[in-house]
């Protein structure tokens, strides 16, 4: 029986997309059997990310509408055998995610994985509403940045209220931050928000922390999952959450401004 | 060690250049996230009760006083130990109404 669960932030553009292809591909790095479904009708973007847009022939809402069969529309990705993507629709709008529907292709993946990612779209509207709608556990991302907090509270508030997992059994799915594009050296000069802060502000637990690193760029200019870049910190401290999502216990790292050497300050590189 | 320092001051004093004084603006972050939460959590439980308000109040004056509708202006302050309502509304001159207050009424609620 898969655990699901909904990668979502209510404010776009904080790595919601890019969070679920790290998370994603971690945990089928590890052996899990993993699939990642794109919730953004109409925006379709997490094929690129992962690098499969042009192995799209059916989507999500073929699936819901009955034209096409989930197997058709699953997409195998080519790195890892364990990871699978159902794109979404780039042409329909959200309306075409039904309940039921929704519901309906949940119910068939949850046999054959262990984990189904939902990657939110931004807002808090229907396609927001349905990604998180039957999720186990649910990760928020974040920025250390005054409105994507805001926004993150308002979607605690939400996934307090509006899951079925709330409705029908009463009982609060579990939650947790990520915060992504986090800046050390910004928090020291009192430019950024603390994490400390940040947690006591919005009451919920750490998943991990991402800092700001230019590879999260070129793994999407890639279409590559940053967590296969084994070299990049970002990659590394995604690789930590995907540890954490599965129990383990983890000091969280990269929380300080790195130490550069003299040659890469004169080339004013920043790892 | 001088080299290092004037590489660090460099790159230190472009950036506060552009954030108008630089400084602790985080603190001022934490501090206005902490309080737009705690009015917006206590506001997801309540419904809009301000409109509402409005027309209780509105209501209840042009009982006694004929007021314009037009003419009145709610404002909603938000701040730490206590917000204040203000509601003002401007009353017809005094030859047409003589009783009671002055020109101004206002009401205030935590």
């Amino acid at each position: 029986m898969a655990k699901i669960i909904v990668i979502t932030s209510g404010k776009g553009g904080v790595g919601k997309t890019t969070t679920t292809a790290a998370l994603g591909a971690g945990l089928a790095a590890r052996g899990h059997r993993t699939v990642i479904i794109d919730f953004d009708v109409g925006l379709r973007n997490l094929d690129m990310i992962l690098g499969c847009e042009r192995r799209v022939v059916f989507d999500f809402i073929n699936v819901i509408n009955g034209e096409a069969k989930l197997h058709q529309a699953l997409i195998k990705d080519k790195r890892l055998d364990t990871l699978h993507i159902l794109p979404t629709s780039q042409t329909r709008d959200k309306d075409a995610l039904t309940t039921e529907g929704v519901e309906s292709v949940l119910d068939q993946l949850r046999g054959d994985f262990d984990f189904i990612l939902c990657d939110s779209p931004a807002g808090i509207e229907r396609g927001a509403h349905m990604a998180m709608y039957f999720a186990d556990e649910a990760v928020v991302v974040a920025n250390p940045e005054v409105s994507s907090v805001r926004d993150c509270d308002r979607i605690l508030g939400l996934l307090d209220s509006k899951t079925r997992k709330v409705e029908r059994e009463q009982e609060r799915l579990k939650q947790y931050l990520l915060l992504t594009r986090f800046d050390p050296g910004r928090v020291n000069k009192g430019e950024m928000l603390r994490i400390e802060d940040i947690l006591e502000i919005l009451a919920i637990d750490l998943l991990g922390v991402i800092p700001e690193s230019e590879s999260v760029l070129k793994a999407s200019n890639l279409g590559m999952p940053v967590t296969l870049d084994n070299k990049s910190n970002a990659g590394k401290a995604y690789l930590d959450a995907v540890s954490r999502l599965l129990g383990e216990q983890l000091e969280h790292r990269f929380l300080a401004p790195e130490r550069r050497g003299l040659l890469q300050r004169l080339m004013g590189r920043t790892a | 060690m001088r080299l290092f320092e004037f590489f660090r001051s460099k790159s230190s004093g472009t950036k506060s250049s552009d954030g108008g004084g630089g400084g602790q603006s985080a603190d001022k972050a934490r501090e206005r996230l902490q309080l737009v939460l705690a009015h917006e959590r206590l506001d997801r439980w309540s419904a809009d009760y301000v409109p509402v308000l409005q027309k209780e109040i509105l209501a209840a004056i042009a009982k006694h006083i004929p007021i314009d509708q037009e003419k009145v202006a709610v404002k909603l302050e938000r701040g730490a130990d206590m917000s204040t309502l203000e509601v003002n509304i401007e009353l017809p001159a005094p030859q047409e109404f003589t009783k009671k207050t002055g020109p101004r009424l206002a009401a205030g609620a935590t």
